[in-house]
């Protein structure tokens, strides 16, 4: 279950990517934190993260947890994006899971990811498509 | 800092244990580890447990199970590290008597994941992840450990072949433990057709939901002298505790278990040995990619070689560094609370040459390596009898 709260206060990271910049080293942290992992820095800039990158590793879920049943087989990848952040996400549009590689370039684009039930909250976010272009 | 032994042991059957309650399973480990032991009084008592909430419904476990014991009054305390928490509940229970604190101390560990659907586990188990930006997505725990296995195969050339050999290995020791949930001899070609979970590992590749408990009755070596009469003299020599980003997008690498050295290398400091040194190994196999990466954190292997040590037997029985002689997580099963207990339950067994069939013959210095989530933390302990 995703309670409201939740929902809201992840608002400018699900929806709009938004991370931080630490102003010491440059390092891009997503989601946010207190203190930077690279250098130990205290203070940050907002940035939003790129949309383009490329698959770190990968996996394609068979057994699902709560809330996903309906989209298994489910391509979930580690993506590489081209500022050096991280992001782990859902991969769409991939008729056959069979086509994804290691190294294959992605975009990220709006989706729904779940849905509490009927009456619960949907989720959106970013999933990765195959970057075509 | 005071010298620590481990004087007791027991174990209840590992497996669906759907006849019993958590607190009666872990009562049945308590008494059985008094009984080994010897011993009726108690310092304090502490549970290694992941999650009661999630599973039964149930916090605030430590009381309850010490008065299930007939001890309340005693001081107890659970600590939680994921799967790890067994392997911590020891730490911190060595700790208090290396320090002086405690003289005897009941070293427990539990979990009971059957009163609940497998949907409600996977999801419980997901928990140990980073819930907010990688569960969210509808990743699993299988699934972060394919994603991993995925990297050391295509960095190291690791095949789906050798990590189905640490599955046969571990099945084939399984056979010798009546303890074990699954008595199932397995071979290459059922862990390759087994049902796919989370490409690259199937079914066979992952440790099965359990029920069960395990404990320890720990004391310092001067009070465990006075105990253990004619038997042998199990000292723990070595303890090592250390953690990684639970996250895979904040890890440094992708094909070691950081957390893992670490508390390795910490473990080897304290004991003042080197891997070379030790003659059987209990390490956290929850997937067959597990292990591999494991032996070679630990220095057993060279990074990227852990595969080809399992698919030439040098982690078999009678092999060079025999790996989960009990059948590991994969056949043993992974009642996730109880198996840093259990793992040190076996290596204890080792080192008193009371391990029957699996006996490796002339261990002396023993190691446990327990695991939480995808290697968010790692317990080390290493074990020597006097």
């Amino acid at each position: 279950m995703t309670f409201p709260a939740r929902a809201w206060r992840e608002f400018p990271q699900r929806y709009r990517l938004e991370a931080s910049r630490c102003t010491d080293c440059s390092k891009v942290l997503y989601p946010p934190r207190v203190v930077c992992p690279g250098c130990g820095g205290r203070s940050f800039e907002t940035v939003e993260l790129p949309r383009k990158g490329k698959i770190v590793t990968f996996t394609v879920v068979h057994v699902p947890p709560s809330g996903f049943a309906e989209q298994v087989p489910l391509p979930i990848a580690l993506v590489e994006l081209d500022n050096g952040a991280r992001i782990m996400v859902q991969v769409g549009d991939v008729a056959e899971p069979g086509e994804l590689r290691t190294g294959m370039p992605v975009r990220l684009e709006f989706r729904r990811i779940s849905s509490d039930g009927e009456a619960g909250i949907i989720c959106y976010g970013h999933k990765a498509v195959p970057d075509r272009s | 800092m005071r010298e620590v032994a481990v004087i007791g042991t027991g174990l209840t059957d590992f497996g669906e244990v759907w006849g019993k309650s958590l607190r009666t399973l872990w009562a049945e480990a308590a008494l059985a580890a008094l009984a080994d032991a010897g011993v009726d009084e108690l310092d304090l008592i502490t549970v290694g447990c992941m999650s009661p909430g999630l599973f039964i419904g149930q916090e605030h476990l430590a009381s309850l199970v010490a008065d299930e014991l007939g001890m309340a009054g005693v001081g107890a305390a659970r600590v939680e590290s994921a799967c790890a928490s067994g392997g911590l509940a020891l730490r911190a229970g060595f700790a208090e008597v290396a320090a002086g604190l405690a003289d005897v101390v009941l070293v427990t560990g539990v979990e009971k994941m059957t009163d609940v659907d497998g949907a409600t586990a996977t999801y419980s188990l997901g928990t140990a992840a980073d819930q907010e930006w990688e569960g969210f997505h509808g990743i699993t725990f299988p699934g972060l450990y394919a994603m991993l296995a995925r990297a050391h195969m295509e960095a190291h050339g690791t095949t789906r072949e050798q990590l189905a050999a640490v599955a046969v290995k571990n099945h084939a020791n399984g056979l010798l433990n009546p303890h074990a949930q699954y008595h199932l001899r397995v071979t290459m070609e059922d862990v390759l057709r087994s049902t796919m979970v989370a490409e690259p590992l199937r079914l066979l590749d992952c440790s099965p939901i359990t029920d069960g408990a395990a404990a320890l009755v720990i004391a310092s070596v001067e009070r465990a002298r006075e105990l253990v009469g004619d038997r042998p003299l199990v000292k723990i020599t070595g303890s090592g505790l250390a953690t990684d980003a639970i996250s895979l997008a904040n890890r440094g690498s992708l094909t070691e278990l950081a957390a893992v050295r670490l508390a390795g290398e910490r473990a080897y400091r304290m004991s003042g040995r080197t891997p070379s040194d030790i003659h059987v190994a209990e390490v956290h196999d929850c997937f067959t990619i597990a292990e591999i990466m494991a032996t070679e954190a630990l220095g057993f292997f060279d990074e990227g070689s852990g595969g080809s040590a399992v698919e030439k037997g040098l982690t078999a029985l009678g092999g060079r560094i025999p790996v989960n002689p009990s059948g590991g997580l994969k056949s043993k099963g992974h009642p996730v609370g109880a198996t840093g207990v259990a793992q040190i339950a076996e290596i204890v067994a080792q080192l008193r040459g009371e391990a029957g069939q699996r006996q490796v013959e002339g261990a002396r210095i023993g190691l446990a390596q327990n695991m939480g989530g995808s290697g968010g933390t790692s317990v080390v302990h290493i074990l020597e009898v006097a």
